[in-house]
């Protein structure tokens, strides 16, 4: 019980003590878990540390990457678009290979799909694999991670044949789900404490990657980490770190995210953000590469503030683990920031760049509500978004499924 | 003599833990209207979720309501009336969740007799009626005499809390919470200590200052750890 004993520190025994109950239900049996990535993005993130952590409890899971060409990935990119909402036809001949790929995988993959007790699929990248395993004997989940509350019509139809033979499905929040012939369960996504994203740094190592930039840790400084994207409003951050300023002039805003190869429209993003942010020797823009988790983390523990400003957000886990370090966050009032962000207790929501200006001069003339909302934030990250509650419902889940329980699921 | 012979055949009371697994229905309301019609065919597990559920879900203490139909009107419909009306609903006034919906529903449709228009959410901001299972688990902690609730009390998680005081009055067949139920077997020597827990107002508080009213009892009824 190594790897889940570092755990019992940060989360409580008692919650470690809660995991092993629940699986000892599940010792033994066959969890496969499906996704389209070994690495990279959330999902995979994810995966990595939950799997390990559920073979330490006893049960026999393992993880299937499905494998495509670039027109699969072209067409599940659009699906995903689709499914948030843009209006993307997916050409037939797209589909075609879409399913063809997930035939192709299944040929690999049928005989431990069939035989597993659980099957999780993740996303809708592999969800047509259940249709190719006729003798499957398990339960299978369909484990959605993207909000799919407005997709494109068309899209969902196409989606929903797969997904409606499912036994079950999670989405992360009621509000991302649509209707299915099944139950569909809300786990909300989590973070490890124990990553290099989150793990606990000295303030020696803080101060100098601040350093490292050129940004003075003695003055205030407000951080927003995200991509170069529109709905992650950087401009409005910008625009409202100008007001702020007027009243603080030592402000510095840093603003942190991944770099714009690639992606066009984030390379774009960046462009529009340097102009704004102009030759103010007090913004810094941090094009930072994706393998630099200790820096992000280095650079949330040293704000006084971190933003959040997004227009349109998924859960928005940047705002887990800025809460985690101790940070009221001030966030756009949308999405999973709402589930996150309690206004006034930790953080304040706001619709505007003056709404976020105004929030950001009360904290830094307020320092002792900053420091307590910072404190109630990372208590109630511990009580609700650590990775052990994670796993914690997802072994419900397969209790509940595998033991038919309608509404009582009674341990030890 | 008389307490050490009861000792001996009242079962210890064994304390437990929970979490709640929230299940979407996919069931939404986006006006006032919406938010009648599904309420009169919503299973009763939904209805107990949304007045009891916050209390075990990620929020912190002292919500401004303690039932997400209120909050829901007040922030999404910005209905002030109606979500005064709704938040002094309180759940245990009712003897099943079938006369609280009847109670819901009469309130609401009263509500759409006074405005001259119905109420109406953004897209984003739809109410999703919800129900979970719960999950139960043996802290494998006992206590076999009664005199000891006033150490083991203060130490009680809020699952514990929900699941001994709250939850326990839809499982048994009295309605009454573990504690009160479990003192019960030892006849009338506990019987001011039952009645003072029976007063406590379980609806409009939080887990926490359940948790510190029952310690606060215990502790004058029965003395400090159980000496």
């Amino acid at each position: 019980m190594k790897g889940i004993k570092r755990y019992a520190d940060i989360a409580g025994k008692d919650v470690i003590e809660h995991l092993r109950q629940l699986a000892a239900l599940l010792k033994g049996k066959r969890v496969v878990h499906v996704n389209s990535t070994k690495e990279g993005g959330g999902v995979a993130e994810i995966l990595e540390k939950l799997v390990p952590l559920m073979q330490e409890l006893g049960i026999d899971a393992q993880w299937e990457v499905i494998t495509g060409n670039d027109e699969f990935f072209v067409c599940t990119k659009s699906m995903h678009n689709a499914l948030q909402g843009n209006a993307i036809d997916i050409p037939e001949a797209l589909l075609k290979v879409y399913e063809e790929t997930n035939a192709r995988n299944a040929e690999r993959l049928r005989e431990k799909l069939e035989a597993a007790d659980i099957v999780f699929i993740h996303d809708p990248q592999p969800a047509p694999l259940l249709k190719s395993c006729p003798k499957r004997h398990g339960k299978w989940i369909w484990r959605c991670h993207i909000d799919i509350s407005r997709p494109y019509r068309s899209v969902w139809k196409y989606l929903s044949s797969y997904v409606q033979g499912y036994d079950a499905s999670i989405f992360s929040l009621a509000d991302f789900a649509q209707q299915l012939p099944h139950d569909i369960f809300l786990v909300p996504p989590s973070i490890d404490p124990l990553s290099e994203k989150n793990i606990e740094i000295d303030n020696k190592e803080v101060m100098s990657v601040y350093q490292d930039f050129g940004v003075d840790p003695d003055q205030p400084i407000i951080l927003q980490v995200s991509r170069f994207d529109r709905f992650k409003d950087p401009l409005g951050v910008i625009q409202a770190y100008h007001l702020a300023k007027k009243f603080v002039p030592s402000l510095q805003l840093v603003l942190a995210g991944g770099g714009a190869i690639d992606d066009p429209e984030g390379e774009a993003v960046l462009t529009d953000v340097r102009m704004s942010a102009a030759d103010d020797p007090a913004v810094h823009i941090l094009a930072l590469p994706p393998d630099a988790d200790r820096t992000i983390n280095a650079l949330q523990r040293g704000a006084d503030i971190v933003l959040q400003k997004s227009l349109r957000e998924g859960f928005g886990l940047t705002v887990t683990e800025a809460m985690w370090k101790g940070k009221p966050v001030i966030g756009g009032d949308v999405g999973g920031i709402r589930l996150q962000v309690i206004n006034h207790y930790t953080g304040f929501l706001v619709n505007s760049p003056e709404g976020a200006a105004l929030r950001i001069r009360y904290l830094l003339s307020h320092r002792d509500r900053l420091q307590a909302m910072g404190e109630k934030a990372r208590e109630f990250v511990r009580d609700n978004f650590l990775i052990t509650r994670h796993l914690r419902d997802y072994l419900a889940v397969m209790v509940a499924l595998m033991h038919g329980v309608e509404e009582r699921i009674e341990l030890g | 003599m008389q307490r050490k012979r009861n000792k001996k055949a009242i079962p210890p009371f064994a304390i437990k833990d929970c979490a709640l697994i929230a299940i979407a229905t996919g069931i939404r309301a986006q006006n006032l209207r919406e938010l009648r019609d599904r309420l009169m065919t919503i299973p009763a597990g939904s209805i107990y979720y949304h007045f009891w559920g916050g209390l075990m879900t990620p929020r912190l203490e002292e919500p401004e309501f303690n039932n997400d139909f209120a909050a829901w009107t007040r922030h999404a419909l910005h209905d002030h009336v109606l979500a005064e009306r709704l938040a002094v609903i309180d759940p245990t006034a009712f003897p099943d969740m079938e006369t609280l919906r009847q109670e819901l529903i009469e309130v609401i449709e009263r509500r759409l007799d006074e405005v001259e228009m119905v109420p109406w959410a953004k897209v984003d901001h739809q109410f999703y009626f919800k129900r979970s299972k719960i999950v139960i688990f043996n802290t494998k902690k006992q206590i076999s005499d009664p005199l000891m609730l006033s150490t083991i009390m203060p130490t009680l998680s809020r699952g514990s809390i929900f699941y001994h005081f709250i939850d326990a009055r839809r499982r048994s067949p009295e309605g009454v919470d573990d504690f009160s139920a479990w003192l019960m077997s030892f006849g009338e020597q506990y019987a001011a200590l039952r009645e003072a827990i029976g007063a406590i107002d379980l609806y409009f508080t939080t887990l926490a200052e359940i948790r510190q009213r029952l310690s606060s009892l215990c502790t004058d009824h029965l003395g400090r750890a159980g000496a």
